[in-house]
């Protein structure tokens, strides 16, 4: 396992970084959030996004992907973190591409794949149902009729809940709240009849929705996976997008550290650059080293993940629980060390403070993590 | 491919008849280990131990690296790579703990003459001479620069007079790489020579300091009137600084690989310590406050053990980097025995007497030595420092 990027993954980097700069500075963004478009994510962008062949990277090439891995996805998001950069990429490009072509069957993977590759269908999983995120919890029920299958229960803080045509949805066919037994998992058209969106505003102004399923009937052929086995699966699903999101807060807290270090070079007070005060300075190269330890981590548990090491779960959680930690400390810094612009709606430093708290309980929190490592590591 | 292969064999073949048995993995553990550190002042209480160092020794492979004119293994990066993995598999105790390897080869390879280079490279890589380090002063601390010690043009030789603190080992040294004043109205950093000094000269003597642990690594270093040969001078005159912080870069880069080693070492395991205090259920750590907090640190040891190795693939040596390593290293091993000791309980401040375990006994005096860990080779405050101007490019006011 080498904790350094090849060139192929280099590449990707750096074309993402010119496309999130100068496509997507974080104007870009504060344009959605101030439009009146609920779907909050461009689709003009999304479409540049598809023919860079960003969608397809977790896709194999038969399917029309390019199957750079967890890796190449990462490091996209990572750059496209800088700049706050919406779209669904994260949710369609990663959870959605990776779930169909590793559990999906063949003609699920030849009926949706090309789709997602072309960007012409979005996706999203519906696994939580409280507040703290715990997949065991679920209540949703799916019961088996002749040709088909009822859903009932309600999903909420679905990410690009509010637009994905497709959902990915876990619910119990058997068993009880709290067993991770007894889950599967289910395709379900976001159009169905008995499937009812309700978007969320959160405090990052993206695209989320609780979704309610009333009597919704699909067929028996739509599961993802075995029967069952949605605990499992979804786990591993989960785990992907745990390291691909870590690599996405590792781009915000790398912004919103630089940002602020060009402000500690460039403000002066008592006639003299506040950068010069050990106060500042001091607790500036913390962030650095605390920066540091998070990108080992994501590159860690990305290679983890490529490598389909036995290490996957642990390093998932190590690495979510790091970029949670650092993102909280960096982003709080960050508004502190700009003072009072730091807390006006004008300056963007805000957004990152918001977007980092709501992408720190997505799929687990720094003490959901940290005790899963625990479990993980036998004590 | 094929001649990396071949090496693997040899070293293979070469390890199994010259490691003796009580310096691997699994050795009976009635056999005494020593903690070899060589020099002239050595004693072994397993001959082992000083039969492995020679064998080593003779190998050159205490510093695989270095080049065979110097006495060193003469290997190439993947060659050594091979030897570790070799040496992991038997569970081949390190032969020799150096200073000499750790901080004085590196820099004398660099800054050094041909003359010096083949003088003392192949007596450190053999492990014949132990080196102290003399930079600290009563009056210099973390503002090294401003040393006092100060030695005199009288000819052929310096004169060197003052007083060093912090020499670890300096008892049981045989030299001294020191840092002497000898430009006293340069400007405090343009005044500093880098200066090698025979602890057996006529002037030197040494004073053991009681640490809070009750041990002794270190001392005080008294020069005296001590005349230097000018040939022990390394680099230019007053040119010193450069060739001490290049040293420092190497310490602190060792003392942060050596406090995590020593951390993930089998010697203490904060999460056995843990569970023998605090009893276990189902597994997990009896108390749920101790747990999460063990955990916490865990992860953040585990992120800094893969930076280690991050650092390692990228194939930075000692850069500025080095000081968050030093900085990391020592406070998350202070950190780790705070736990320790608090999950101990009662016993984990215990000092001495038969009511206690000897382990709960050392944890306690273990504890007290991490004190010194973030302060010895630059403080934790002095690599903020560090860290803030050069990587950082903060402004000074």
């Amino acid at each position: 396992m080498k904790l350094t990027l090849n060139e192929e993954e280099q590449f990707l980097k750096d074309t993402a970084k010119n496309f999130a700069q100068e496509r997507c500075p974080v104007t870009h963004f504060r344009s959605l959030r101030d439009s009146n478009d609920p779907q909050l994510w461009d689709k003009v962008v999304w479409d540049e996004m598809s023919k860079l062949g960003w969608p397809g990277i977790l896709i194999p090439e038969e399917y029309g992907g390019s199957n750079f891995g967890i890796s190449g996805i990462s490091v996209i998001l990572q750059e496209c973190a800088k700049t706050l950069t919406p779209s669904p990429l994260f949710a369609t490009g990663v959870i959605g591409a990776y779930s169909i072509a590793n559990f999906g069957n063949e003609s699920q993977k030849k009926e949706y794949l090309p789709k997602i590759v072309s960007g012409e269908m979005t996706t999203a999983f519906a696994i939580d149902e409280s507040s703290h995120h715990n997949p065991a919890d679920t209540e949703m029920t799916a019961e088996f009729r002749k040709d088909s299958v009822i859903l009932n229960g309600k999903k909420i803080f679905v990410v690009d809940g509010a637009s994905a045509d497709l959902l990915i949805v876990l619910a119990r066919t058997s068993g009880n709240k709290g067993e991770t037994s007894g889950l599967t998992l289910f395709f379900v058209n976001s159009n169905s009849s008995g499937v009812e969106k309700i978007k969320l505003d959160m405090a990052d102004s993206r695209n989320y929705a609780n979704i309610v399923f009333s009597d919704v009937e699909i067929n028996k052929e739509d599961i993802l996976g075995d029967i069952e086995t949605g605990g499992e699966t979804s786990e591993n699903i989960l785990d992907i997008a745990r390291i691909a999101l870590s690599a996405e807060m590792l781009g915000n807290s790398e912004a919103a550290f630089e940002t602020t270090l060009d402000y500690l070079k460039q403000r002066k007070q008592f006639g003299v650059l506040i950068g010069s005060f050990q106060a500042l300075q001091h607790r500036a190269a913390q962030m650095f080293c605390e920066l540091e330890l998070t990108k080992s981590s994501v590159m860690a548990a990305m290679r983890a993940a490529d490598e389909n090491s036995n290490e996957l779960q642990r390093l998932s959680s190590l690495a979510k629980t790091v970029a949670g930690e650092t993102l909280h400390l960096v982003s709080n810094e960050a508004v502190q060390m700009h003072g009072g612009i730091g807390v006006t709606d004008e300056y963007d430093i805000g957004f990152f403070l918001k977007r980092g708290r709501v992408a720190e309980q997505i799929y687990g929190g720094i003490k959901f993590h940290t005790e899963r490592y625990a479990n993980l590591s036998g004590f | 491919m094929s001649n990396l292969n071949k090496f693997r064999e040899e070293t293979k073949k070469w390890l199994d008849e010259n490691c003796p048995p009580s310096m691997r993995s699994g050795a009976d553990p009635s056999i005494p280990v020593d903690e070899v550190w060589g020099g002239r002042k050595a004693s072994y209480k397993n001959p082992e131990s000083k039969l492995w160092l020679e064998r080593m020794g003779t190998k050159g492979w205490t510093m695989p690296t270095v080049s065979k004119e110097y006495g060193g293994g003469g290997l190439s990066k993947d060659e050594v790579k091979i030897l570790n993995e070799e040496m992991f598999f038997i569970g081949a105790k390190q032969p020799l703990l150096s200073f000499g390897i750790w901080m004085l080869a590196p820099v004398l390879l660099e800054y050094g003459t041909e003359t010096q280079k083949k003088e003392h490279i192949p007596k450190i890589i053999k492990g014949e001479i132990r080196w102290c380090q003399g930079y600290s002063e009563p009056g210099s601390g973390s503002d090294l620069a401003s040393l006092a010690t100060k030695a005199e043009d009288v000819g052929d030789s310096f004169m060197v007079n003052g007083q060093k603190v912090w020499t670890s080992y300096a008892d049981k040294a045989d030299w001294i790489f020191a840092l002497v004043r000898t430009g006293p109205k340069e400007p405090k950093h343009d005044g500093i020579s880098f200066l090698l000094i025979d602890m057996e000269t006529k002037g030197v003597s040494t004073k053991p300091i009681t640490l809070i642990s009750g041990k002794s690594p270190f001392c005080e270093t008294f020069f005296d009137n001590v005349e230097v040969p000018k040939s022990n001078l390394i680099g230019e005159l007053n040119a010193g600084w450069t060739i001490a912080k290049k040293l420092l870069q190497h310490e602190r880069a060792f003392i942060s690989n050596f406090g995590l080693a020593a951390g993930m070492g089998s010697k203490r395991d904060i999460v056995s310590i843990a569970k023998k205090h605090l009893g276990e259920d189902a597994g997990r750590i009896g108390n749920s406050f101790f747990r999460s907090e063990i955990a916490s640190h865990k992860i953040k040891e585990h992120a800094f053990g893969l930076t280690l190795k991050r650092a390692g693939d990228e194939g930075s040596k000692a850069s500025a980097t080095a000081s968050m390593f030093k900085l990391y290293g020592t406070e998350h091993n202070k950190k780790r025995h705070e736990l320790m000791v608090a999950a101990s309980g009662v016993d984990g401040i215990a000092w001495d007497g038969d009511e206690f375990d000897k382990e709960d006994k050392d944890l306690t005096r273990a504890w007290l030595r991490t004190k010194g860990n973030s302060l010895e080779g630059g403080s934790s405050e002095v690599q903020l420092n560090v860290i803030s101007k050069r990587v950082l490019g903060l402004p000074t006011q």
